[in-house]
């Protein structure tokens, strides 16, 4: 008579103490994911938060980069990121609005879907591969700001491509339903109907594609980066120098770099992108608080 | 949209309508005609060092591309021992984090967690490689007490690290997609919640979590700046468990090393882009497959409804 709740509460406790080892493997791994975020990011900002000053985002490196600003790479990056909008930004929304508006489920659309999930596949550095071989020398714009951005727009336009689709098939199909019921043309609920409803996840999508491209250091390798160039642009077919080339550059290939300097460096590319983020983050959490549907 | 309304649309189109259409209808192949360029480029520039390099030298095992030695087997070597070490390390992790965020943390901590997440992938992989070789590298070397931290198993903690955020949200898509009826199902019989997880919700989405890993690994073979700051890029093949302590040199790695310095439509150039052709054909094998589990998923998904 005895035998048997024993036996019973042996197996619970035995249930219960996996689940809490389980668990609490599971709380450690979590923990050593997220736990080298912060180190990583608070490390960058403990060591290179004595290197910025004014002058190091506005001033011209000299002394074989030892000394000054970082401010021909901080102008680099934001040309380079100005010129993937213009290249990813319409056609990455205008394949969205196909592939959510106007496609049909056929072997063209799954083509098209195919070669999306491939393009977002590619290594970064076949991007800059391929711009050097099609931008640089077989079309003959050198490297340039214009064959950095065409490399660098056409590795993003698969993250904006996908947001953005999202964004559009996230709006109701009654939305639609109505304006066409009222004689809106297909364009015209489009462009009045879905695009204004789907415009908040759209830039959200926009924004972290441009995130990406701002760091990206492999593509613009042999597109455009310049080791050191003592002016800014003024054209764009123009070299110019980039935040995480740069960074590259200073840690791996100038000896005797100071060490604030590299940091200071590493620091300002990471706010210039966690920035970013952080915008898309606020923008995407204010207009779910909003939408009504 | 769907097909009822089309017919009715067609009379009304102004001719500005049409040409925005066929604008949107041109950026939408944009995608087909951009892979297949890309591809065909690959092809004109690095089939050539097929013809130009011996193919006894292409598989040999000695790059050193000064004389004039092109054997891509370290490369690929290097390239597959960084990978799969990564997928090795970062699937448990990934999934446990993938757990944690869906299973077991109380909302607040995930919405705080989801946020730090896409931080991680945020981060430029140039700044991971900063932080790699001067911080990360000098413990390794220091802990296992090896001549170098610029090792294969420096590059192979960093990337797992950097591969995670791709499989916890995709993963976590996974978990939160099975439905709660299973998960009732299972409660209701007396189990406890780490064992819905264990024998319920993780088989049900063992083919979605294996999407997760191939999507990571896709973006772990193609990462450069990182490999090529961490791991000290030696062209050597590895022959044991000890060479994971040394360093390796991987594909992705010696193109952007290389690519500045060489003259164009040499052999050296043409073997560059081989070796980046074989890297495309590589993360398109992976993509497709990664792809056909989400198709293969849906259909399943569809079978049950009807």
């Amino acid at each position: 008579m005895t035998t048997p709740p024993t036996r019973q509460r042996k197996i619970t406790l035995s249930r219960q103490n996996s689940q809490h080892i389980a668990f609490a493997l599971i709380t450690l791994a979590a923990l050593a994911v997220i736990i080298p975020i912060f180190f990583i990011v608070g490390y960058i900002v403990y060591e290179g938060a004595s290197a910025i000053s004014w002058e190091f985002l506005t001033e011209f490196p000299y002394n074989g980069m030892k000394s000054g600003g970082l401010l021909p790479a901080i102008v680099g990056t934001l040309w380079l990121t100005l010129g993937t909008a213009i290249i990813a930004v319409p056609i990455g929304i205008g394949a969205a609005i196909y592939l959510s508006e106007y496609a049909k489920d056929n072997a063209l659309t799954r083509a098209i879907r195919i070669a999306i999930i491939n393009l977002a596949g590619i290594p970064s550095v076949v991007f800059g591969l391929f711009g050097m071989g099609l931008f640089v020398i077989f079309l003959n714009f050198g490297t340039s700001i214009l064959a950095g951005s065409l490399t660098l727009g056409i590795m993003t336009l698969p993250v904006i491509i996908s947001t953005a689709e999202e964004a559009l098939r996230a709006v109701p199909q009654s939305f639609r339903l109505v304006s066409v019921s009222l004689g809106g043309t297909r364009w015209q609920t489009i462009r009045r109907v879905v695009l204004p409803q789907a415009l908040p996840g759209i830039i959200t999508g926009v924004i972290l594609g441009l995130e990406r491209a701002a760091g990206e250091t492999a593509p613009i390798l042999f597109t455009v980066a310049a080791f050191f160039l003592p002016r800014l642009p003024t054209s764009i077919f123009d070299q110019t120098m980039a935040l995480p080339y740069h960074l590259f550059v200073i840690s791996t290939q100038v000896p005797g770099m100071p060490i604030h300097i590299q940091y200071g460096t590493a620091l300002v590319l990471l706010v210039f992108v966690l920035s970013m983020n952080l915008l898309a983050t606020l923008i995407r959490r204010h207009y779910r608080q909003q939408r009504f549907w | 949209m769907t097909d009822k309304l089309e017919d009715k649309q067609k009379p009304s189109i102004s001719w500005l309508e049409f040409f925005i259409e066929r604008a949107i209808q041109a950026s939408g192949i944009s995608a087909i005609v951009l892979v297949v360029l890309i591809f065909l480029f690959l092809i004109q520039e690095g089939i050539p060092a097929f013809f130009e390099v011996p193919l006894s030298s292409l598989f040999a095992a000695r790059w050193y591309p000064i004389e004039d030695y092109f054997g891509l087997l370290p490369l690929i070597m290097g390239s597959l021992i960084v990978t799969l070490g990564a997928a090795i390390v970062s699937l448990p992790l990934g999934l446990a984090t993938a757990i944690f965020i869906a299973e077991i943390a109380p909302a607040w901590v995930r919405d705080i967690l989801k946020p730090f997440v896409e931080v991680l992938a945020g981060i430029p992989s140039v700044v991971i490689g900063f932080i790699g070789m001067l911080v990360f590298a000098p413990m390794m070397r220091v802990a296992l007490n090896i001549p170098t931290g610029l090792t294969a198993f420096t590059g192979i903690l960093l990337l797992a690290w950097m591969a995670l955020p791709t499989i916890v949200s995709v993963a976590e898509d996974v978990l939160d997609a099975v439905p709660v009826t299973y998960r009732d199902a299972g409660l209701a019989l007396g189990m406890t919640r780490w064992q819905v997880i264990w024998r319920i919700v993780l088989p049900d989405g063992r083919s979605g979590v294996l999407m997760a890993l191939m999507l990571g690994v896709g973006r772990t073979i193609g990462e450069t700046m990182t490999v090529m700051m961490v791991t000290g890029n030696a062209a050597r093949i590895p022959t044991g468990i000890g060479d994971l302590f040394m360093p390796v040199r991987t594909m992705t790695a010696t193109i952007a090393a290389e690519m500045g310095e060489v003259a164009q439509g040499s052999a050296h150039y043409h073997v560059l882009f081989a070796v980046g052709l074989t890297l495309f054909v590589i993360t398109f094998i992976v993509n497709i497959a990664a792809a056909s589990v989400v198709f293969r998923q849906v259909k399943r998904a569809e079978r049950m409804l009807s």
